[in-house]
């Protein structure tokens, strides 16, 4: 049953994506361009998407399983260290080259585009690297 | 501050957003995960994570929505900026900087906010501020 679950979230996630516009590097761009001409529409994105999941999500926090039984993992981590900084600062560089967060590379990858192979490639390639520096800082 | 009236999509994007809000919804309340795109890819790429099913399961519905959309309705328009270079080197910084980071925009931005937590705020502020600067320095001091 999990599994079916997580099957249909990952489906509508992505039907998500896809009618909001955050599929299309060209319109995120577009709203991360604040001096252009600016699309606010992927403001709207975030609304509509905390709007519905805050209820939801401040159920989960108090709950030590999910519905199905399932231990309820949510992060406890909650200092705010260089690295959460200094990454989310790196990550925000790239999206503004490119337009292109995870869950969109993953939701257009197979739409026939060159471009997001070459980009997921290397988002790959980025986060392997993460993992073998991190393995290396644990010797 | 120029707003782009013709291409602004208020209800389209408030709809996929509200849907993006109930994928995530679903993901946490039944299977007691973060649908945190980053964090689901890094894991399965460390060696003995658990929950691997579950977790392949979901990009893999994340990966064929186009294909199921795609029986009922033409694509929506998807339209690059970027040439191989600019993209080799976003995805290398999008990779490192969201494992860094412990998460993206789904991670943070969505799922974070939604439980209210400090370091997804913080982080989100930092993704958007770091791609507003990237864009105007891109777009507006660089490309003229």
């Amino acid at each position: 049953m999990t599994k079916l679950t997580a099957f249909i979230a990952g489906l509508l996630f992505g039907l998500g994506l896809l009618l909001a516009g955050m599929a299309n590097p060209s319109k995120v761009l577009a709203f991360l361009d604040l001096t252009g001409a600016w699309d606010p529409s992927l403001g709207l994105v975030m609304v509509g998407a905390i709007g519905v999941a805050i209820g939801p999500l401040t159920w989960a926090r108090r709950q030590s399983s999910s519905l199905l039984g399932r231990p309820m993992q949510l992060p406890i981590k909650r200092e705010l260290d260089p690295r959460l900084i200094g990454g989310s600062l790196l990550f925000g560089i790239g999206w503004g080259i490119a337009g292109i967060c995870p869950g969109p590379a993953v939701a257009i990858l197979l739409t026939g585009h060159w471009q997001v192979i070459v980009f997921m490639l290397a988002m790959l390639a980025g986060m392997l690297l993460f993992t073998a520096l991190e393995r290396r800082r644990s010797h | 501050m120029n707003v782009d009236w013709l291409n602004f999509t208020p209800w389209s994007s408030l709809a996929g957003g509200a849907l993006i809000g109930l994928a995530t919804s679903l993901f946490v309340v039944a299977n007691g995960r973060i649908a945190g795109i980053s964090g689901l890819i890094g894991s399965l790429l460390q060696r003995g994570s658990e929950g691997v099913s579950e977790k392949a399961l979901f990009l893999l519905g994340l990966l064929i929505a186009p294909l199921l959309w795609g029986l009922f309705a033409a694509l929506p328009q998807i339209e690059f900026k970027s040439g191989g270079g600019g993209l080799i080197v976003a995805g290398v910084l999008v990779g490192i900087g969201t494992r860094y980071g412990s998460g993206c925009t789904s991670g943070h931005g969505v799922c974070g906010i939604s439980r209210l937590s400090p370091r997804s705020m913080v982080a989100t502020v930092c993704f958007m501020f770091s791609g507003f600067v990237t864009v105007f320095v891109l777009r507006h001091l660089l490309g003229g």
